[in-house]
């Protein structure tokens, strides 16, 4: 790439990830609202949020934490920036668990019981999630030859009828990622439960904003991943990705929140399993 | 109207704290979540962290016993936020008027934008009021 693309697709992943996934954040809650029955608020509700939050007036906890707000942001968008530019994934994956620690500092550092149990919470999350994706790295590894994102992209045969164990795993850990049930232990989706907003609780007004806008590019970051399991061509990719989102929203609506520990269980022995079944596949039978 | 005030309006989150009524109004401040009358689709969220609310409900009379805790939550909502009186206990203090642990009306405590009469209030009524309080949050 020369330096004006690099440039160019770094802008255009910055300035155009937030509309996309505002606009997932919208259909979201649209179809959530017509799976239970109702009409729901309209497809740029997420926007409309998200303006208010920079709007109102910021009330200081710690310093700490409005810093740590703004790294949460600017860490998730270079990790974005490194996947669009077809970067190493296993570096993706693991400047996006850094963003992760970000958001935990800062709800770590004030006093509120909520804030910290969140904060617990939400590492343990990462525990979860995170073994999983560097897991299928190595299964994309094992397959194509390559952790450069670019090089995955010029395979010629799609990964996924190989791959669909793992992305099975993948599922679980965009679960736990978007923050939906039967995983939303950290933050709990509304905040009129036992930890009332969990990590989330602290942060007020523009930097909750900041944080609500880092979760659309992470989400967004996690949806080309699991697009990269189906690559000749773009469609088929950003179909499996929509697909996926898809059935999140559907578990989601058709489950409880559990705890920890079971999440642990299942991302653990269900998720892991899976992958580690297919690493094994790919092994002995060269998929 | 610019596109902050439009934000603003399309975006109530809302902060429910029973004072110590008797359950009925909050019981219908629920109804209005339910898919029925589905205050959702106004972008309301019932959210329970004074922190993120930029709307105040209260049900239920100010007493002696949790005024204290009524004026924190208040402070500790960022600007610009709303407070709305739900039910007549809210409102003048009701049944419990000149009992001996009551104050009043919400109002002795904290100021109030709107007030929702009603014994208990009807879900309509408290989407009215909601709207009447987004009308002068708009006016700000």
């Amino acid at each position: 790439m020369s330096l004006w693309q690099i440039i160019l697709a770094s802008i255009l992943a910055i300035v155009v990830t937030p509309f996309i996934g505002g606009l997932l954040r919208g259909v979201d809650r649209k179809l959530t609202a017509r799976m239970q029955g109702r009409r729901g608020p309209p497809i740029q509700q997420p926007f409309y949020d998200v303006l208010k939050l920079f709007s109102k007036q910021t009330i200081t906890t710690t310093r700490t934490q409005l810093v740590l707000a703004y790294g949460y942001l600017l860490v998730i968008v270079a990790t974005l920036v490194l996947f669009a530019l077809g970067q190493d994934l296993l570096m993706v994956i693991l400047v996006l668990g850094v963003g992760s620690v970000c958001l935990v500092l800062g709800s770590l550092s004030v006093r509120s019981p909520y804030s910290q149990f969140g904060g617990h919470r939400e590492l343990l999350q990462m525990l979860a999630y995170e073994p999983i994706l560097i897991l299928v790295a190595v299964a994309i590894y094992l397959k194509t030859g390559a952790f450069f994102i670019g090089n995955i992209l010029g395979q010629s045969e799609p990964l996924l009828p190989s791959l669909w164990v793992a992305y099975l795993a993948m599922l679980i850990a965009l679960i736990i990622v978007m923050r939906k049930s039967p995983f939303d232990i950290a933050a709990s989706e509304h905040a009129h439960q036992e930890i009332v907003r969990g990590v989330f609780t602290e942060y007020s007004g523009p930097y909750l904003g900041l944080i609500e806008l880092a979760h659309w590019y992470e989400m967004v970051l996690l949806l080309s991943i699991i697009s990269l399991l189906w690559v000749p061509g773009i469609w088929p990719g950003i179909l499996l990705a929509l697909f996926s989102f898809f059935v999140v929203l559907v578990i989601d609506n058709i489950t409880a929140r559990l705890t920890w520990s079971w999440m642990l269980r299942v991302s653990w022995i269900g998720g892991l399993g899976l992958v580690v079944l297919n690493l094994a596949g790919l092994h002995f039978f060269g998929g | 109207m610019g596109l902050i005030t439009t934000s603003r309006v399309k975006s109530p989150w809302l902060l429910h704290f029973d004072c110590g009524g008797c359950n009925g109004c909050d019981i219908e401040i629920l109804a209005c979540l339910t898919p029925i009358y589905d205050v959702e689709r106004f972008g309301i969220i019932n959210i329970g962290n004074p922190k993120h609310a930029d709307v105040l409900a209260v049900t239920g009379p100010a007493n002696h016993r949790n005024y204290r805790v009524l004026r924190n939550l208040y402070e500790q909502m960022p600007e610009p936020k709303l407070v709305i009186a739900i039910g007549s206990c809210a409102c003048t203090g009701g049944v419990f008027h000149n009992c001996p642990n009551i104050l009043g009306g919400i109002d002795k405590v904290i100021p109030v934008d709107v007030y929702i009469p009603g014994c208990a209030v009807k879900p309509e009524a408290i989407i009215d009021g909601v709207v009447l309080a987004l009308g002068k949050l708009a006016k700000r």
